[in-house]
């Protein structure tokens, strides 16, 4: 273990932390109908984000477990090398995977099942510090939803985890009854990196060559969605409608506020059901987390986004553990911030919007 | 600069590394075909266990698809996010961030040499806060027969 530097800083509130199944972590929670349809079938979804070679898992290399689990696979290991370190006071698991982007519905459905209650007997029951999104097959919202209902009564399930590569761009309405699910038990919506369901390249013109290409196009998919939720009028049906964007970067989203109210004051009539600036519904909306933050090359510039942004209030500290490109929270944020800001970021916004006590 | 023996030569076999604390710091030593270099186990960028990571070479290419190493084996990547670090000099050779690892010192000297300096086996009683007496009971050398790697630090 490296020494670590003195710290003169709180505890912070992890909004992106990922654990992992290992072979077999989900088969006790599955029915012997379905463990069966695995042996024989296994896993059908159109590729996603290939990771680099040089980063099993996109891991980081010292985050494989003695234990021979996969990263983010072993809870005693991120106590040991996460939570307890780092000081993580709260630490949202977002179980990424290919529950939900299954081409068989009803196996995503079950995957997702099998994915919520191991999560709970394996990760939020044995750990106060954790929290988690549910996991839905959210390609087939009377699926998602009712994933939605079953698990958003267990205090462990802050959010409803969606991926940013879906199928269509997610105000679209067929992911609404999620929205409804949503709103209804007071649960945000949390959009996160990744996924490539039903073969939709990560830009719009493709598939890329690159790694770097894909993972800083990204950004791509979540302006597409973000864009999508303000003009089908997403926010308006659903004004308790709260939306995560996670590791999806931010810097870019005041400038898309622009553009979209730049465009929303000629081309209003073509959707009359916005009855606001379009800036408006993603600022009372949108809550974005920080890793990975852009890095500009003055740091300082990060406080013009922030300003921009309309204030602190809406970004959340993440670390991405145990992934490659983790941010630690002792170094990662280099932009100074006045205390009040940086206690924002760092938990204060994320116990309000997950209601953490 | 105090001495510290940190391994026997054979202990660390050329390609081969050992994580070492001296001082209280956190030190990578390693054996880069025989020749051996020691740079600081936190990278500079976000404090990862930078000698953890793979060691490489910097890969140079004219055109996509088409690559060469050069410094083969004399790269350490980090762990985190795979920033390369030379071991000889621990600069780091990309541009952005003109940033640098602390390197130590290191030298091989066979064990005779450093019988008088602190040997690894005082390791426990100096981290126990003990201070060498002015008293000295007669002893006879002992020959081993390895050669030790020592660290300026
Ligand atoms: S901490 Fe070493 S590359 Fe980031």
């Amino acid at each position: 273990m490296v020494a670590t530097a003195t710290r003169n800083r709180g505890m912070v509130v992890d909004c992106d932390i990922h654990n992992s199944t290992w072979p077999g972590a989900l088969d006790p929670y599955l029915s012997a109908r379905w463990r069966r349809h695995g042996e024989l079938f296994g896993s059908r979804t159109h590729p996603g984000s290939l990771y680099p070679k040089g980063s099993p898992a996109a891991a980081r290399h010292d985050a494989w477990p003695p234990s021979g689990r996969p990263p983010g696979g072993d809870l005693e290991f991120m106590r040991e090398q996460h939570l307890d370190p780092e000081g993580i006071e709260y630490g949202i698991l977002n179980c990424l995977g290919a529950a939900g982007t299954q081409l068989n519905a009803d196996y995503a459905s079950a995957l997702c099942q099998a994915t919520n209650e191991w999560q709970i007997a394996e990760w939020l029951e044995k750990e106060p510090r954790l929290r988690a999104g549910i996991a839905v097959p959210y390609e087939d919202a009377e699926l998602a939803v009712e994933q939605i209902d079953r698990f958003a009564d267990h205090p462990g399930f802050v959010q409803v985890l969606l991926i940013a590569r879906t199928a269509e761009p997610l105000g679209r309405r067929r992911y609404w009854k999620i929205y409804e699910a949503a709103e209804r038990h007071g649960l945000p919506v949390g959009i996160h990196f990744g996924g490539g369901a039903r073969g939709v390249p990560v830009t719009a013109s493709g598939w890329p060559s690159y790694y770097i290409e894909d993972h800083t196009d990204m950004a791509q998919a979540f302006q597409a969605h973000v864009v999508s939720l303000v003009c089908e009028g997403v926010f308006e049906r659903f004004p308790g409608l709260r939306v995560v964007l996670i590791e999806g970067g931010f810097a870019w989203l005041p400038p898309l506020m622009w553009r979209l109210d730049k465009h929303w004051r000629r081309l209003r009539d073509e959707v009359p059901h916005l009855t606001r600036r379009p800036s408006e519904y993603v600022r009372e909306h949108v809550w974005v987390t920080t890793q990975p933050i852009e890095e500009p090359h003055d740091p300082s510039d990060i406080r013009t986004v922030l300003e921009h942004l309309g204030g602190p209030d809406r970004v959340m500290f993440s670390t991405d553990y145990p992934h490659w490109d983790y941010d630690d929270p002792d170094r990662a944020f280099r932009v100074r911030l006045p205390e009040q800001d940086r206690q924002r970021i760092f938990s204060q916004n994320a116990k309000e919007l997950y209601g953490l006590r | 600069m105090p001495k510290h023996v940190v391994a026997r030569v054979d202990d660390i076999p050329p390609g081969q590394r050992k994580i070492v604390t001296v001082a209280g710091r956190s030190v990578g030593v390693f054996n880069v075909g025989g020749e051996f270099f020691a740079i600081r186990n936190q990278c500079p960028h976000e404090g990862g266990p930078l000698c953890e990571g793979v060691v490489s070479g910097l890969v140079s290419s004219k055109i996509p698809g088409e690559y060469d190493y050069v410094r083969r084996g004399e790269i350490v990547r980090c762990p985190w996010h795979q920033w390369e670090f030379d071991l000889r000099s621990g600069w780091s050779w990309f541009d952005p961030a003109r940033t640098r690892v602390q390197t130590y010192e290191t030298t091989i000297e066979s064990s005779t040499d450093t019988e008088r300096s602190t040997s690894a086996g005082d390791a426990d009683l100096d981290a126990a806060g003990y201070r060498k007496g002015p008293y000295e009971a007669e002893t006879y050398r002992v020959e081993v027969d390895h050669r030790l790697v020592v660290l300026h630090l």
